[in-house]
């Protein structure tokens, strides 16, 4: 225990950027997939294309290819991201690492919250879509104020785990210059031979709290958006 | 007919001939053959009864865990059968005198992560990787030696002119092994740590400009920079001191004093030199002095 305790500024810091990786790319995957959920159930043939093949590319292969793909290919292709140090947020910025990262997590979550999204958007009984597209919506209109509206609180329980899954996710990123939680576990657990099974302990608390969050809030929009 | 035969013949002895030219000079430039052991006769009666040495010689094979990714320390790459370098020597030695040729000795991969687990269950029965002495891990394995004494350096992109010491690192991208004691170094300096799986992973950064530096012992650097000298250069003096020693498994506390022993032996008749020589000193590193051996615990 005195092992993390001891050091207990390095833990928070460590789970801070565990959330901060979570936090940026479940945000940005949300809004990816939501994107491409709309072009799968959407009336363009080429883009329904499009968004199956985005979404059999990236389900289909490992999170570890895509952070591979994008820490050691990339470079190579010349795309270092390296442009985004110069941006300043307060007296945070970016590195490149970060980017990187996040781009690899959004990358392959995007797919299972289109899947996701599309899931609910198909629990929406056709009729309601037609009878919007009947009285002058257009499919844009129709998505936004008919069939998302419904579709978002059939979706909730699927979103949640798939959120869940990349807030775990992020531990990926220990191998590829993420200093966070799991990296800061590996580290502890060289530097403490003899207190492995309180590390562990104090990590997996670390996790269980923040997935509890995640969830604790799923239950209360699923309440707060219920039709009684 | 016979024509024919005989050119075929003169052909294929000229390929051969030629094929062993590539050989030889193949050779010359590779890690260079590796010094003889002698092998112990009738080892097992040396040791007492009930004694791990003894248990070992007379199952005539024995588990060692070395690093598979540390050119010069222990390095096996994908063609190879047996991993190379200054950890497996040390190795070959000290299985000798339980009278295990190098061929019965069964090499497993350990990572740093790993390395105390698989003394514990028993996985391995040595683990010499790289595996700095610390009183951490004392307290759950026996840690014997130090057989060698090293320091943490930097390794930059050879046309790097920022960074020359560890004085220059502070904000700096700087890369290792995922959980390594030098990343914890390098960021108590004020580096921005990045970790990765392999060393190799690491350099690659270093190679593509992703990271500013690579940071670990010494000695593992000297081996990348060798490979790749017009791309690499190690800069700066050693700033931490590592002591690479034999772990075992903590039932058989007898071991420590063998262990010692053979370390001794080895310092003393050359062999400690002519297995450095062999390795960590093709790097162009000069054959340090030996370290003072550590006194076995109770």
């Amino acid at each position: 225990m005195e092992a993390v305790f001891s050091d207990f500024d390095e833990y928070l810091k460590a789970f801070g950027l565990t959330l901060l990786l979570f936090v940026v790319s479940g945000a940005a995957s949300l809004v990816l997939g939501l994107f491409l959920a709309a072009l799968r159930v959407g009336p363009v043939s080429i883009m329904r294309r499009a968004a199956a093949l985005y979404v059999i590319m990236f389900r289909n292969t490992p999170l570890l290819m895509i952070f591979v793909f994008m820490m050691f290919a990339m470079p190579r292709l010349g795309v270092t991201f390296l442009f985004v140090e110069e941006v300043r947020i307060g007296d945070w910025n970016p590195s490149a690492f970060f980017t990187r990262a996040s781009l690899a997590l959004t990358l392959y979550t995007s797919a299972f919250v289109c899947e996701a999204f599309r899931s609910g958007i198909n629990a929406v009984p056709l009729g309601q879509a037609e009878a919007a597209r009947s009285i002058g919506l257009t499919f844009g209109q129709s998505m936004r104020l008919v069939v998302l509206p419904q579709a978002g609180r059939a979706v909730i329980p699927p979103l949640t785990s798939v959120q869940v899954a990349l807030l775990k996710n992020t531990s990926v990123a220990a191998a590829f210059g993420m200093a966070e939680a799991a990296y800061y576990m590996r580290t502890s657990l060289n530097n403490h031979a003899d207190q492995r099974p309180e590390i562990f302990l104090m990590i997996a608390i670390g996790y269980v709290v923040l997935v509890e969050l995640v969830t604790l809030s799923s239950y209360a929009l699923e309440r707060r958006w219920k039709v009684a | 007919m016979r024509l024919i035969r005989t050119k075929a013949a003169l052909a294929t002895a000229a390929l051969a001939l030629t094929m062993a030219a590539c050989g030889d000079a193949g050779d010359d430039g590779e890690a260079a053959d590796t010094p003889e052991v002698e092998v112990e006769e009738n080892a097992a009666d040396e040791f007492d009864e009930g004694t791990r040495m003894r248990e070992l010689a007379e199952a005539g094979s024995i588990n060692i865990g070395v690093k598979f990714d540390q050119p010069g320390i222990g390095f096996k790459g994908a063609t190879d059968d047996i991993p190379q370098g200054f950890d497996p020597e040390i190795g070959k030695i000290l299985a000798a005198d339980l009278g295990i040729a190098p061929d019965d000795i069964t090499w497993t991969e350990t990572i740093s992560d790993n390395r105390e687990p698989f003394l514990e269950s028993g996985e391995v029965d040595l683990v010499i990787a790289s595996y700095s002495i610390t009183d951490e891990r004392r307290a759950v394995v026996g840690q014997a030696g130090p057989y060698y004494e090293t320091g943490q350096q930097l390794l930059v992109h050879a046309d790097n002119d920022e960074i020359e010491g560890v004085e220059d690192i502070k904000g700096m991208e700087v890369c290792s092994v995922t959980g390594s004691t030098s990343l914890d170094n390098v960021k108590a300096e004020g580096a921005k740590p990045r970790g990765f799986d392999t060393y190799s992973e690491c350099v690659d950064q270093v190679l593509d400009g992703t990271v500013d530096a690579m940071t670990t012992d010494g000695a593992i650097l000297l081996g990348y920079a060798a490979e790749n000298p017009d791309e690499l250069k190690v800069v700066g003096d050693p700033f931490s001191t590592e002591r690479y020693g034999v772990g075992y498994s903590p039932d058989a506390p007898e071991m420590c004093e063998w262990i010692n022993e053979q370390l001794t032996e080895a310092f003393e008749d050359g062999s400690w030199e002519e297995a450095f020589e062999a390795t960590l000193g093709l790097s162009d590193v000069e054959t340090p002095e030996t370290p003072e051996l550590d006194p076995c615990q109770g």
